[in-house]
């Protein structure tokens, strides 16, 4: 599998390390409610499919991304910087 | 002793002649020949025993798809077991055993196992260590012992015990093209693709290019076909854009046309050369594959197929034209289809004798027709065999009439005189990548083979894969492959012009003839037609249950023999057909590779190895170093004669009485920034930074989202925005890339910049009650008195003129600071240090000495952080604030998590005077044979010099509701069982005067 590093440009996977659904919500830092927290962090819909997952770019720039891929096939329809889907700047 | 050497013919080099030894015995072959070519040119044709059954068995194939002649190669003390003898070239001084023998090859005593063939069917281990239900054998543990010995009846070679000195090395390669087969079809495609300007890897599993070329006897545009390829061979090897791989195996598709090949460099050859691999690891990532990966023939099922002297016709073929060898004096030729009588012209031409064709078939083609005459016989049509009779090799063949419409045997079974039996079951193609590559073969009920799909990554066919096996369609189809890769139109050009006609090899639908006897189906792993069936009756119908079951296609040669055949039958019994049946997916590696090839330099000398700065001055005196993940760190600086026990005990007693020195530049280590770094840290770790005023460290503990303990270590503040965070030395990569999630995921809107500064900087901790007065001795710019550095300060100064940054802090529990410098002055510091301290008779200890000193004071380390505890179960919830959330404060109250019952941080102390063990039970009551129910373990120990005991850590079941209670160790392992107290993990000056005076 390549993954197409904004900042870097195609690399392979080994390169890569998978850090989890990019679906789930953190429920906010304050929060009390256990049902959402174990929602958050077991919760796996595991999608066979079309699936948005994070990946970090350990072997490169480090940087988090957002990659949209399908499970089955492992074709890769967008990647992208997390912090820009989440709404923070790149710098 | 029937096969022989030809007086002339084939490829070989008749001028060279080759020593080798087969069990012992010396014997020669020439240069170009295989193992079993050369084994077949001394009239070996007993090469090894089956699997289960014992069974004698000679060589079936000649090439990558061989299930019978496996030998152990012995290399320099080392054993490789489970080498086709087909895929060896002989070199000078080759050693090769056969395997699965006692005493020997000819006299094997396991051979008794075919008498009990029936009681070792398929799925006989299933029903059999069951055990039985009542009587004395009851239950599995007598069967455990029974099947330690039938385990070592049935198997293959055997794998060493010694180390492999072998090297392998990894490449990566970037083609636009890579063409898998270096037959005519790859050949063309590569000449395609690389005069179009395409970068092409041509990889072919043989050491030589031609594939079947080298011995199909046609001529190619007036010359010999194997000339032909190998002008065209040369051709392409002098282009700059080609890259010929021979001796490469191409044996993994993977996602994104990534494809793994094996090369082996240096197999052939006796020694392999200073400084360069025997095998070769390739990841090859290539735009377009070109799969011209031929066919393999199959075999036809029928009893007694398995007899040494019976082989594929095809493979006879080769024999002759290639090796110039002879399958026996009488040939009989069994087959489903035409290529057989190409065969029988083929053996006939070398000089050998065709004693009989026995053809399926009511009538045959002209061309077969007019290829037997050329072979000296009258096909015997509608005929099938239904047994072979053998001693030591086979004697004879029993045919029967024989209607391939209806299946059935008709008037009465006659014996036919021959030495050696060529099969054709007709031909596969090669679809293993097409299908590792995600797409399902299909099936062609009028070629009554699978033929590839449609692609489903960037993949072209060509050639004998595409399941048209005439020449003139694999050098058409090369080149439209190779064309269609370099994005061009198929050519209408001429092609070389072909003799003679090539003919239709489409089989009758016969793969097996029902007899008595064993009809072998999966050669390698002794699976009978029979078992199939069983495996119907029983229920296991399906392509991946009857597999499983039978282990039908899970040999060593991954069913390339035996699959089609397989389905075939369990298609037959349960009424469908093939496609209906269906087929399995082929997954990587297509032929067998070296676990030692795959980890390659990641093993053994080129692994990479991390030092700290001062790694040359522990080495320099004397410390014995042990790895710490990839450091190197000192374990203890062992005085002559002493043990290391000893050499810790005298180190950690060292610190508490004087001052001793340790090297802590492993330490994890991360510059954390910015106008939000307090805020980020409030967040991350349990307990509160923003507070922490400038010029102090704080110890500091991280959980996981799940509310279980991460990691710890102490964080300074060196200014108001800029904290150097320490982390554990194992866990240093892990928090980093905890820490980057944190910030580009879940706040990126956090003004703060991480840096890891673990290799900039060196560190050493001084601890003991000397260490003050050490530090006075050569630290300038900055007094360290303990006003001006008390507990958890942080001072900044020079030492030799080099600026330090010194803060006050125990892991050892003794007065006690860590000195930290750029990394380039590590060993100017650690000896300035070591000189400051000479009075004091400063001792440099190491790992052991350090961890003695942390289970006498109870501190925690990876052992107890192991993923499971949480800051509770090691009595760290003060460190726990209230006030403000963090990671893991969310699900760390969890009911099961603040159980009273979980495993709980203590101390313990041996009773007995004995040394605990890492990992033992702590166990209520028992005895050493049965031992109670564990109540937790110990986690780390050592002898304690200030205690004068044998002391450890461990996780105990309720945790402090235990102190002063006693406890059992039990460790089977190390047969060790004794008493222990359960004690405070604070086991010396729990209330710290030593570190805080």
């Amino acid at each position: 599998m390549l993954i197409d590093c904004p900042h870097c440009g195609p690399r392979d996977l080994a390169e890569f390390s998978y850090q989890g659904d990019a679906t789930r919500t953190r429920p906010d830092l304050a929060s009390t409610d256990t049902k959402a927290w174990l929602d958050y962090v077991y919760h796996r819909p595991n999608p066979a499919g079309r699936h948005r997952e994070f990946w970090q770019h350990a072997g490169g720039c480090r940087a988090h991304l957002v990659v949209e891929r399908d499970t089955l096939t492992h074709e890769i329809f967008t990647v992208s910087f997390a912090r820009k889907t989440s709404g923070g700047d790149a710098a | 002793m029937s096969p022989r050497r030809s007086t002339s013919g084939g490829l070989i080099d008749r001028t060279r002649t080759v020593r080798f030894t087969f069990d012992g015995e010396n014997l020669s072959g020439h240069a170009g020949d295989t193992l079993a070519s050369a084994l077949l040119a001394n009239g070996v044709s007993l090469m090894g025993r089956s699997f289960k059954y014992h069974r004698p068995r000679g060589v079936f194939s000649a090439g990558v798809d061989e299930p019978n002649a496996l030998v152990t190669l012995l290399r320099g003390g080392v054993r490789e077991p489970n080498i086709p003898a087909t895929q060896i070239e002989i070199y000078d001084g080759l050693r090769a055993e056969s395997q699965n023998r006692f005493p020997s090859l000819a006299w094997d005593l396991g051979a008794v196992n075919q008498l009990g063939g029936r009681l070792i069917g398929a799925g006989f281990y299933y029903k059999t260590f069951m055990g039985p239900v009542i009587g004395p054998l009851k239950g599995t543990r007598f069967w455990m012992m029974c099947e330690h010995f039938i385990r070592r009846a049935a198997g293959l070679g055997r794998a060493d015990y010694e180390a492999d000195p072998s090297r392998y090395e990894r490449v990566n390669a970037f083609c636009d093209v890579l063409v898998v087969g270096g037959g005519i079809a790859g050949l063309m495609a590569a000449e395609a693709a690389a005069k179009a300007g395409k970068r092409v890897i041509l990889a072919e599993q043989e050491p030589v290019t031609g594939g079947f070329a080298r011995w199909s006897g046609e001529t190619n545009e007036g010359k010999q076909a194997h000339e032909w390829a190998s002008n065209l061979t040369a051709r392409l090897a002098s282009l700059d854009n080609v890259r010929l791989l021979t001796r490469t195996a191409v044996w993994g598709y993977y996602d994104g046309n990534t494809l793994a090949a094996l090369e082996r460099v240096h197999d052939h050859v006796a020694r392999t050369p200073k400084g360069h691999p025997r095998q070769r690891h390739w990841t090859i990532r290539a735009t377009d594959v070109v799969l011209a990966t031929g066919a393999l023939e199959r075999p036809i099922v029928f009893p007694g197929n398995d007899r040494p002297g019976v082989m594929l016709a095809g493979a006879a073929r080769r024999y002759a034209a290639e090796f110039g060898i002879l399958p026996g004096n009488r040939t009989i030729f069994f087959t489903n289809n035409d290529s057989a009588y190409e065969a029988a012209a083929t053996i006939k031409r070398a000089g050998g004798h065709v004693a009989a064709i026995v053809d399926v078939r009511a009538r045959i083609s002209s061309a077969a027709s007019e290829l037997a005459t050329a072979a000296g016989v009258s096909p015997l049509t509608g005929h099938a065999i239904v047994g072979t009779k053998c001693g030591k090799t086979l004697s004879r063949v029993f045919v029967q009439a024989y209607d391939a419409a209806s299946g059935t045997l008709s008037g009465d079974a006659r014996p036919l005189e021959c030495d050696s039996l060529a099969v054709s079951g007709g031909w596969q193609p090669v679809l293993h990548l097409a299908s590792q590559a995600g797409a399902k073969p299909v099936w062609d009920e009028e070629k009554q083979a699978f033929l590839p799909p449609e692609p489903t990554q960037r993949w072209a066919g060509a050639g004998a894969f595409l399941g048209t096996f005439g020449t003139v369609d694999a050098l058409g189809s090369g080149r439209d492959a190779g064309l269609k890769c370099a994005g061009k139109r198929p050519s209408r050009g001429k092609l070389p012009e072909i003799a003679p006609e090539p003919l239709d090899l489409t089989p009758a639908p016969v793969l097996e003839i029902r007899g008595k006897g064993k009809a072998f189906v999966d050669f390698q792993h002794d699976v009978i037609a029979d078992d199939v069936r069983l495996a119907h009756r029983e229920g296991f119908v399906s392509v991946e249950h009857l597999k499983r079951y039978t282990t039908l296609g899970m040999a060593t040669d991954q069913g390339k023999t035996s699959n089609v055949p397989g389905l075939a039958i369990m298609a037959a019994a349960r009424g469908i057909t093939i496609p209906e049946a269906g087929t399995t997916r082929f997954r990587p590696p297509y032929s067998p590779v070296a676990i030692g090839a795959m980890a390659a330099e990641r093993y053994g000398d080129l692994k990479p190895e991390r030092y700290t700065p001062i790694h040359d001055w522990h080495v320099d005196h004397g410390a014995e170093m042990t790895p710490a993940g990839l450091w190197h760190r000192p374990l203890v600086y062992a005085a002559a004669g002493e043990t290391v026990e000893q050499a810790y005990i005298r180190e950690a007693a060292a610190v508490r009485r004087s001052v001793g020195i340790v090297d802590v530049s492993t330490l994890g280590k991360i510059a954390v920034k910015g106008p939000d770094a307090a805020t980020f840290l409030d967040r991350v770790y349990t307990n509160t930074f923003s507070t922490l005023k400038v010029g102090k460290a704080r110890y500091g503990l991280m959980l996981r989202e799940d509310g279980i303990a991460f990691d710890d270590g102490t964080t300074w503040r060196l200014g108001e925005t800029d904290f150097l965070m320490t982390t554990t030395t194992a866990n240093a990569g892990a928090v980093m890339q905890h820490l980057e999630y944190c910030l580009d995921i879940l706040w990126p809107e956090l003004k703060v910049h991480l840096t890891s500064v673990t290799d900039q900087w060196a560190g050493a901790a001084i601890a003991g009650p000397k260490a003050r007065a050490v530090l006075e001795r050569c630290v300038t710019g900055t007094r360290v008195d303990n006003e001006t550095l008390p507990f958890m300060g942080i001072v900044h100064g020079e030492i030799e003129g080099a600026p330090v940054m010194i803060c006050r802090l125990s892991f050892s529990g003794e007065l006690a600071y860590e000195v930290y410098c750029a990394a380039g002055y590590g060993t100017l510091i650690w000896e300035a240090l070591m000189e400051a301290g000479e009075p004091f008779d400063i001792t440099p200890y190491g790992m052991e000495a350090l961890g003695a000193l942390r289970i006498e004071k109870g501190h925690v380390t990876g052992a107890e952080i192991d993923g499971r505890t949480t800051a509770r179960d090691l009595y760290l919830d003060w460190m726990l604030s209230k006030k403000k959330p963090f990671i893991g404060s969310g699900l760390m109250d969890r009911p099961a998590l603040i159980d009273k019952n979980r495993l709980r941080l203590v101390g313990v102390i041996s009773l007995d005077g004995q040394k605990l063990g890492g990992g033992a039970h702590l166990v209520e009551r028992g005895t050493p044979d049965e031992p109670g129910e564990s109540i937790g373990h110990v986690t780390a120990f050592c002898y304690s010099p200030a205690l004068q005991k044998y002391i450890g850590l461990a996780l105990v079941r309720g945790g402090k509701a235990r102190h002063g209670t006693r406890a059992y160790l039990s460790d089977p392992l190390r047969k060790r069982f004794g008493q222990v107290e359960i004690v405070s993990h604070h086991l010396f000056d729990p209330d710290g005067e030593r570190m805080h005076g």
